[in-house]
This record gives structure tokens, C-alpha cells and sequence, in this order.
């Protein structure tokens, strides 16, 4: 018996919004649109495009997620994969960006969920690589609030 | 022994622990001496912030002679990164952004 892959965790966050999915599919597939409410990106709606998403970078993070896409389902289902770029990819995150978009009477849920975090991608954690140098800048600010 | 995130917290909260911790990480291994000389602070004080540093598991020590010296252990750090609090807080700020963005659509 081989002992199964530790358990994974999702983010799971889900809001109705008045709008028609197909609004709300516009805004998930096309790439300058994407880049004003996510990131500036190479997005294609096409399954298999490999396109990456950049952002300024922020503490344990380069700024730059590797992604894939996965499925391509018009005004329903959209998936790609959301990983650590290539240069911090040791022990970096792999997980799954999945949207989904049901019709409401009042509009469209809008769910996203980001699956595949492993225990280990904490455990993982370098800190030379992922400028904890700025992280700890802000842990005296966090550390007042603790009383 | 693994440090609980408030102990690793309120360890790097004190700036001059805070400084021995990140000139340590960036310099490499530093004899007690060395930090001394460049933490502002007497030796003593030093050799206290550091025994709070190794309590916190975030420094390991080796004795070689009459000096002791001392190496960052940046792993453990490990605890306070959250990964999911991190991507909760992040996906709601850009639901609120995508919202904003259909209400403009919309007009």
C-alpha cells in the first residue's frame, strides 16, 4: 500500500455579482482586462498557452507566477495552473486557479478556487530567496498589534 | 524546537535583534566580537539579543576557542509565512478590483 499524497488546501472565495457571465468572462479572458483588476499578463483562451503573470514584487514572492492553461469552458469555466516562477521554483508553489461562473437570478457567481497548497510549501520556505529582508521590515508594525 | 509565530514575531520586533538577525543572514557567520563592534550596543546586550535569537531558532552558535560564533538560520523564519493568508488576502482585494471593473463595463 503506498500512503497517499499529504493532503492539499484550497482558497476557495465566492461572490455574487449583478453582472452577466458573460461580462464577467471578458474580464477573466481578455489580457489588457485582466491586467486591470489582477496583473499584467500574456493571456491567450486557449488550453495548453503557457503565459505568466507580473506584478511588483512583494516579500516572498518575485513578483512572476509560471501558468498554464488548463480548460477553457466560454462563460463557464476557466483553469490554469499558478506557479512559482522558474527562478525561485525550488519548493515554490504549484496550485491551480480554477473560475468557475453560474447564472444567478440577480446576475453570476463568481467562484475562484486556488487548490494545491501543500504542508510543505511553508516547510519549504527559503528565506534568502524570497526577500524576507523586506518581510521583516513590516514585522514591527504587525508585532504592535500583537499587545 | 520550533519557535511559536508570536515568540518569532516579538523576537524580531526589537530592532537591534533585528539587525544582528539581518547582518548575520546577509554577512554570514560573525564572532560575537564582530556584531559588538558594529550592533552600537555593549557586548553583553548583544550576547542577550542573540541567546533570544537562538531561543527563537533563528541563530545557531559553535564555540571555537575563547569566541563563539554565530549563523543565521533564515528557515526559521518558516513559520510566519502563510501562504494561504497571504493569497486569501490577495484574491479579495482583486475580487473587490474585478467588481470595480465590470461596474465600468457597465456604464
Amino acid at each position: 500500500m503506498t500512503k497517499p499524497a499529504a493532503a492539499t488546501r484550497s482558497i476557495v472565495i465566492e461572490r455574487e455579482m449583478p453582472h452577466p457571465p458573460e461580462r464577467v468572462w471578458r474580464a477573466l479572458t481578455q489580457g489588457a482586462l485582466i491586467e486591470e483588476w489582477l496583473m499584467e499578463n500574456d493571456f491567450q483562451p486557449v488550453v495548453d498557452h503557457r503565459f505568466n503573470f507580473r506584478a511588483t514584487p512583494m516579500p516572498h514572492w518575485n513578483g512572476v507566477v509560471d501558468c498554464q492553461v488548463l480548460v477553457v469552458e466560454p462563460n463557464q469555466r476557466l483553469s490554469y495552473s499558478w506557479n512559482a516562477s522558474s527562478e525561485e521554483a525550488t519548493g515554490g508553489l504549484k496550485t491551480v486557479v480554477t473560475w468557475t461562473l453560474t447564472p444567478t437570478k440577480g446576475g453570476v457567481l463568481v467562484r475562484m478556487e486556488q487548490s494545491g497548497f501543500r504542508p510543505e510549501d511553508e516547510a519549504n520556505y527559503q528565506g534568502a530567496n524570497y526577500g524576507w529582508q523586506r518581510f521583516i521590515g513590516g514585522l514591527e508594525r504587525v508585532a504592535a498589534g500583537l499587545g | 524546537m520550533r519557535a511559536t509565530t508570536n515568540e518569532l514575531f516579538s523576537t524580531l520586533a526589537d530592532p537591534t535583534r533585528r539587525a544582528i538577525f539581518e547582518r548575520l543572514c546577509r554577512d554570514g557567520e560573525q564572532t560575537v566580537r564582530a556584531l559588538t563592534d558594529r550592533a552600537g550596543v555593549s557586548q553583553p546586550a548583544v550576547s542577550k539579543h542573540l541567546g533570544v535569537l537562538k531561543h527563537a531558532g533563528l541563530v545557531r552558535d559553535r564555540r571555537a576557542g575563547r569566541q563563539t560564533h554565530y549563523t543565521a538560520q533564515p528557515q526559521g523564519l518558516a513559520p510566519l509565512i502563510d501562504w494561504m493568508s497571504l493569497y486569501g488576502a490577495f484574491w479579495r482585494e482583486r475580487f473587490d478590483r474585478l467588481e470595480a471593473l465590470l461596474n465600468r463595463m457597465d456604464q
